[in-house]
C-alpha cells in the first residue's frame, strides 16, 4: 500500500467501520447516557469519513465519490485495520477498542493537521478535537471497570487482553505517507500505559500480531457488516432520505 | 431586494432555534457579485458529523430566493475547524436565555477541558453536576443543576 489515495482510503475506512460497529450499540448500551454517547461518537466518526471518502475519491480521480467507496466495494477492497472491523463484544471490549482506536487517531489527526496536504490538514485539525472527546470518554470508562468491581475488572482486563493483538497493524510503517503511522506508536503506548496503570490493570504482553486490513485481507467479520451497512443502498442505488 | 449578508445571518439553526448561523460562528462568508448578483455563502461545521449542514445548506438558499437572491451557492469548509470561542456574546446570551448553558472558553494547549464548575443557566447556581458527557446534539452536554433540581443542556467546549 502506498500513496496519498491509499493512505486516505484506509484512514476513511477505519472512521466508516469504527462508525458502523459503533451504532450497532444504539438502543443496546448499558445505560441511556451511554447509548447517546457511542452514539455521537459514531457521529463523529462518520463525518471524518465522509470528508475522508471524498477526498480519497477525488485524489483516485476515477470518479467514485463517498457513496460510491462506501457502499460499492466488496471486502477485499476495505483497507481499514482489523481492529475496527472486530465484534463488539461486551461493553469492556468495545472500551478496550475505543482507547484504543483513540490513542491513535489523537496523534495521527494531530500530526495530519501540521501535513503538507492542505485537505487532509484541514480534515486532521477538525478531527483530532474530537479524537481527544472520545480518549477521554474511553480513558474514563477503563478506569472506572478496571479500578471498580472484581468482576468489572476482569472483564475489562480481559477485553484489553482480547484487543491488544490488534493494535499492533495501526503502526506499521509508511514512510512515504503524508504521516508515517510508526512515528505515533510513541505517544500512543504512553498514552495507553498511563490509562492502564490508573485503572490498575496489567499491561497487556506481546505476542500474537495480527494484520492485513491495510492489503484488504480482513476477518471474517467485515463481511457481515458490510452486508448490513450497504444492502439498502444497493437494494435501491440512489436512494436518498 | 435585500442585503445578502442580513438574510443569511438571519437564518436559525435548525437544531438550536434560538440562535442564528452567525452566533454560532458558523457562518464564515457572504459573496455577492455586484454585476450578476450570485452569492457564495460560506459556512464551516460545528462537529465533523454534524447532521444539521444539509437542512442549513436548503435554509439559506430558501432565505436568500426568498429575499430576491436566486442564484446562491453555500460552501462548506474546515479549515479553520470550528471553535465555541466563535459563538458570539449575543449569542451566549441567547443560549442562556434559552437554559442553555454557554460553552467555557477554550484553553490555549488545546486540550478540551472538562468544564469545572458550569453554572446554572435557570437560577445561576454553581452547584451543577454532570449527568452525561453526550447529549441531545454532537455539541452539546447534560447538567443538572442540584439548587434547583432542573437538568439543562450545555454546549461543550471545542
Amino acid at each position: 500500500m502506498s500513496g496519498p489515495f491509499a493512505f486516505t482510503l484506509a484512514l476513511g475506512d477505519d472512521a466508516l467501520i469504527a462508525a458502523q460497529r459503533l451504532a450497532e450499540w444504539t438502543t443496546r448500551a448499558p445505560e441511556m447516557e451511554e447509548d447517546i454517547a457511542l452514539a455521537n461518537i459514531a457521529l463523529d466518526q462518520l463525518g471524518s469519513a465522509r470528508l475522508l471518502l471524498t477526498y480519497a475519491g477525488e485524489l483516485e480521480g476515477a470518479g467514485r465519490d463517498e457513496d460510491a467507496l462506501a457502499f460499492l466495494r466488496d471486502d477485499r477492497e476495505f483497507r481499514n485495520c482489523l481492529l475496527v472491523e472486530l465484534p463488539n463484544g461486551d461493553f469492556a471490549v468495545t472500551m478496550a477498542k475505543l482507547l484504543a482506536l483513540s490513542a491513535y487517531q489523537l496523534p495521527l489527526y494531530t500530526a495530519l493537521a501540521g501535513c503538507a496536504d492542505e485537505r487532509l490538514a484541514a480534515i486532521g485539525g477538525k478531527a483530532r478535537k474530537e479524537s481527544a472527546y472520545h480518549l477521554d470518554h474511553a480513558a474514563l470508562w477503563v478506569k472506572r471497570l478496571g479500578d471498580g468491581t472484581e468482576e468489572s475488572h476482569r472483564r475489562m482486563q480481559a477485553g484489553i487482553d482480547q484487543v491488544w493483538p490488534y493494535v499492533h497493524e495501526l503502526f506499521a510503517a509508511q514512510p512515504e505517507a503524508p504521516v508515517d503511522p510508526a512515528t505515533l506508536r510513541g505517544e500512543f503506548d504512553a498514552t495507553v500505559a498511563a490509562v492502564l496503570a490508573e485503572a490498575t490493570l496489567a499491561a497487556p504482553q506481546s505476542g500474537w500480531t495480527p494484520a492485513g486490513g491495510r492489503d484488504g485481507v480482513h476477518t471474517e467479520h467485515l463481511s457481515y457488516l458490510l452486508a448490513e451497512m450497504q444492502v439498502l443502498h444497493r437494494a435501491h442505488p440512489g436512494a436518498r432520505w | 431586494m435585500s442585503n445578502a449578508f442580513q438574510v443569511v445571518a438571519a437564518v436559525v439553526d435548525p437544531e438550536i432555534r434560538v440562535v442564528t448561523i452567525a452566533d454560532l460562528g458558523i457562518l464564515r462568508a457572504v459573496e455577492e457579485d455586484p454585476v450578476t448578483g450570485r452569492v457564495v455563502v460560506t459556512i464551516t461545521p460545528t462537529y465533523t458529523g454534524c447532521p444539521a449542514m444539509d437542512v442549513i445548506r436548503a435554509d439559506i438558499r430558501r432565505a436568500l430566493a426568498a429575499a430576491g437572491h436566486p442564484d446562491a451557492e453555500v460552501r462548506t469548509v474546515h479549515s479553520p475547524a470550528w471553535s465555541t470561542d466563535w459563538i458570539t456574546d449575543a449569542g451566549r446570551a441567547k443560549l442562556a436565555a434559552a437554559g442553555t448553558a454557554p460553552p467555557a472558553p477554550v484553553r490555549r494547549d488545546g486540550v478540551v477541558p472538562l468544564t469545572l464548575s458550569v453554572r446554572c443557566p435557570r437560577c445561576g447556581s454553581p452547584e451543577t453536576e454532570q449527568l452525561s458527557r453526550f447529549g441531545s446534539t454532537a455539541c452539546k452536554a447534560l447538567w443538572r443543576c442540584r439548587a434547583c433540581s432542573e437538568p439543562f443542556d450545555q454546549v461543550k467546549t471545542l
